[in-house]
């Protein structure tokens, strides 16, 4: 038997859905989020057998519109969004700072809730007949013309808003207030550093998607012309309003990523991140410079040259601090003594993946090029390669890492490269020919196409279907290390962080005496040993 | 400790506990901000495409009511500023009067707003529900009272949650009041005092314009 | 029970504010044009300012709190800003 803990504490239901102990909360939401990721995964899956063809033979045109929405609308707003912050950041975050809990405990088990309620209300849209007007809802369609599930959508997305903030509101009152003595600012981890970032656009760019919901809501059921140019509308101005959220949430999406990865590539070449000021705050200024980007999703809309040209200049300057990431990412491995476990092939993976997702981004930022490649598949391969390249690959990282301090057990380090390797191969294979596509004019959104695109087509279903098994596949050797695996010392990876001084997985208010620290992050050192912390 | 449980876990003191909530509200509040600040973009754009409108159909709105519902507002926005001077567990009465006042200011808002509602409704003002207008500025004017009527009743549903929240304090206050209270009831009058300044600017922009011509 | 007399500055800020209301509502009524919106903005953001100062406590507030307090706006004005770019620029 093992020391009490935050898992063996108590085994009712009530102690797990009324709980308000951060550790469980991440289990709530990881367990739902594999739920939404297999709903968006099979409507993903549907797609790519469809565009096997350059005919339609398993759906109508109007159920591939269903089929892409919902995949976008689950993917964005109910995995990709919460992924790494509710559940590796909320089980992360107070053990990495030296905190008992986040700031507003009850606080995190409403988002939870919200978040479900969003998420129930999402589905029952699939139920009752789906939504086809792509995830981003634009108007006058989504008002005046769809006649499929617009408004419930739209209110499960609201209502998963809200969690979204709550999230945002607990982190970074955590993350200024209940730091443990002598952890400054320049001594914490940059997964925190990240989701700080993060947290501040949830908390920020949210509520404008709220508010823009509820005009196409008002608009709809009232059936007047918010946005409807016959009475003085303008449909621009929906756009504006929902990529001053929609664009910062990339950000949202990639941030957390971008803080796994600092966290994996330090400990697996057991050196110190390089130039940790410089990412520390470049996340701050992605998060800063990516709200006055919005306008480059607008290029062709007829929005005026001279927004074009100020967003497409803002465009570039945003790569900045992300490239600045990537190099300081790969200084870190120079000379590093590189480890290559699981976590380290994930984030392996990501450089390579986001730094092409990132660099395609500028092809896009460029107006000239956007306007050849607007709504082609270059623009989904973009941000697949960002988003699935970057995030999942991240967020498959980070739950490796931490696996062993959230469970207490050890997963198959065979399976676990196996799978990392197939993910890689599998998702170049998808998406690399749908720049090739987007290139030579696809558009996307359509479920038929011209029979010379066919050959890249096959091959995107074909990597598809290896990263659907590559997806697949640690839902089984994970699962299997939570019975059989082998019990986890507290310190497998010989890290630093404070959360591998507790016992994995931790007991229940993390640490039975107040950590103090005394050290930058990152002393990774050949004779490195743990400090005892509870001094 | 001065009370048991008088703080969670994870704070190390009743102070660590208050600057954690106050944060957290004015972090809520940044959020507020950017809730109504998409109504306020809407507001500006439609404005500056219909100029006219706007300025027609700001000048239907009743401006001696919306004066009278400003007033109403400040005062008891004072009236909540004073209760959390006066917070002590020997003033808990006067403290709950006060609060008492603030929210019968509040209802009194209300009662006025949906006079209001009702003669708009009236004069075919509600967009949706035979709007008529003159119809020179008919589109202008219908965008006008879209926003209008978004924006005040997104602000009147944050009135009556803030009575609520007043409500629920002066109750607790009455019974008795302890360190935890003045958390809250710090945290209860900043909400209050931002419905208040969302007001204000909604005040500027919904009744102010076309008043000259 | 005591009475809690009134704080000077409470009273003080509840004076200046229905003197900037009374001042506002008469200013709007004189004809002088892309004035009177400036001008009902200015003294809004006036009276806003004096609630977030005196009522709001916010002058006795720490560095972050402030530093929160002026970030709901900061982006506020971001919105308003790169969103009207747009439509006053446009040909």
């Amino acid at each position: 038997m093992t020391d009490a803990n935050y898992l063996n504490a108590e085994y009712s239901l009530r102690s797990w859905f009324f709980t308000t102990d951060h550790k469980r909360i991440a289990i709530l939401y990881f367990a739902s989020l594999i739920l939404f990721f297999f709903i968006g995964g099979a409507a993903a899956t549907a797609i790519r057998i469809e565009l096997a063809t350059p005919q339609a033979d398993l759906v109508s045109s109007d159920m591939y519109n269903r089929l892409f929405t919902m995949h976008g609308i689950i993917m964005v707003w109910f995995f990709l969004i919460p992924s790494i912050p509710n559940t590796l950041g909320n089980f992360i975050v107070p053990l990495m700072i030296g905190a008992r809990d986040l700031a507003f405990p009850r606080l995190n088990l409403l988002s939870w809730y919200l978040f479900m309620l969003g998420g129930t209300v999402t589905l029952f849209t699939v139920l009752a007949g789906g939504i086809d007007t792509g995830w981003t809802f634009y108007t006058p369609f989504s008002t005046l013309y769809s006649n499929s599930y617009v408004a419930v959508a739209v209110t499960g997305v609201f209502i998963s808003g809200f969690s979204s903030i709550l999230t945002g509101l607990n982190f970074i009152v955590t993350i200024h207030r209940l730091r443990a003595p002598g952890l400054t600012w320049y001594r914490l981890p940059l997964f925190i550093w990240s989701l700080y970032a993060t947290s501040i656009i949830l908390v920020l760019a949210t509520p404008v998607l709220a508010m823009t919901l509820v005009l196409i809501a008002v608009e709809r059921l009232l059936g007047v012309g918010i946005f409807d140019p016959a009475i003085g509308g303008d449909p621009l101005l929906f756009q504006h309003l929902f990529w001053f959220y929609s664009h910062p949430a990339v950000y949202i999406m990639i941030l957390p990523g971008m803080g796994v990865i600092n966290e994996l590539i330090s400990c697996f070449s057991r050196k110190a991140v390089f130039g940790y000021k410089f990412v520390a705050w470049a996340s701050l200024a992605i998060a800063a410079v990516g709200f006055l980007v919005w306008g480059h999703h607008m290029f062709v809309s007829g929005q005026s040259l001279l927004a074009s040209l100020v967003f497409s200049f803002m465009s570039f300057v945003v790569a900045v601090p992300s490239a600045i990431k990537v190099f300081n990412w790969t200084a870190t491995l120079h000379k590093g003594s590189i480890h290559f476990d699981a976590p380290m092939l994930y984030a392996l993976a990501f450089i390579g993946l986001f730094t092409i997702g990132g660099l395609t981004g500028l092809f896009l930022a460029c107006l000239a090029y956007d306007v050849h490649a607007t709504d082609t598949y270059f623009v989904v391969a973009h941000f697949h390669y960002i988003m699935v390249g970057g995030m999942v690959t991240a967020y498959f990282g980070g739950l490796h890492y931490w696996w062993p301090k959230m469970t207490g057990r050890l997963y198959s380090e065979y399976w676990a490269r196996t799978a990392a390797v197939l993910i890689f191969f599998g998702f170049n294979l998808t998406f690399f020919p749908q720049f090739v596509l987007g290139a030579e004019g696809m558009p996307r959104r359509y479920h038929v196409y011209p029979p010379e695109f066919q050959v890249w087509n096959v091959l995107s279903s074909g990597g598809a279907t290896i990263l659907a098994v590559a997806y697949l596949l640690p839902l089984f050797y994970l699962g299997y290390s939570l019975f059989f695996g082998a019990r986890a010392p507290a310190n497998p990876w010989n890290a630093p962080g404070l959360e591998w001084q507790t016992p994995s997985p931790p007991p229940e208010h993390n640490f039975d005496q107040q950590p103090i620290v005394t050290r930058p992050p990152y002393q990774y050192s050949p004779d490195f040993k743990a400090e005892p912390q509870n001094a | 400790m001065p009370e048991t449980r008088a703080f969670a876990p994870q704070f190390v003191s009743g102070r660590h506990r208050d600057e954690a909530a106050a944060l957290g509200m004015w972090v809520f509040i940044a959020t507020e901000v950017l809730l109504f600040g998409a109504l306020i973009l809407g507001y500006f754009v439609y404005r500056h495409l219909h100029p006219a409108g706007f300025a027609a159909a700001s000048s239907r709105t009743d401006l001696v009511i919306g004066t009278a519902n400003t007033a109403i507002l400040l005062t008891s926005s004072f009236a909540v500023a004073w209760a959390v001077e006066a917070f002590s567990a020997e003033t808990r009465k006067f403290c709950a009067t006060l609060l008492a006042c603030a929210i019968g200011l509040g209802i009194a808002f209300l009662v006025l707003k949906s006079f209001e509602y009702r003669s708009e409704y009236r004069e075919h003002l509600v967009p949706g529900i035979d709007f008529k207008f003159d119809p020179v500025h008919v589109d202008g004017a219908q965008l006008f009272f879209l926003f209008y009527f978004v924006a005040t009743g997104l602000h009147a549903l944050h009135m009556m949650i803030g009575i609520a929240v007043l409500g629920v304090m002066a109750l607790l206050i009455n019974r008795t009041p302890s360190a935890r209270h003045r958390t809250a009831l710090h945290s209860a009058a900043l909400y209050w005092h931002f419905v208040d300044v969302v007001w204000i600017f909604l005040f500027a922009l919904v009744y102010l314009p076309g008043r000259a011509a | 029970m005591t009475n809690w007399p009134p704080p000077l500055h409470l009273v003080g800020a509840w004076l200046a504010l229905v003197a900037l209301l009374v001042l506002t509502v008469s200013l709007a009524h004189l004809p002088l044009g892309a004035f009177n919106a400036a001008i009902a903005m200015s003294i809004g953001a006036v009276k806003a300012a004096i609630v977030a100062a005196i009522f709001m406590e916010l002058r006795h507030r720490d560095a972050t709190t402030l530093i929160f307090a002026g970030a709901g706006l900061f982006w506020l004005g971001i919105l308003l800003w790169l969103g009207m770019m747009d439509f006053l620029t446009r040909t």
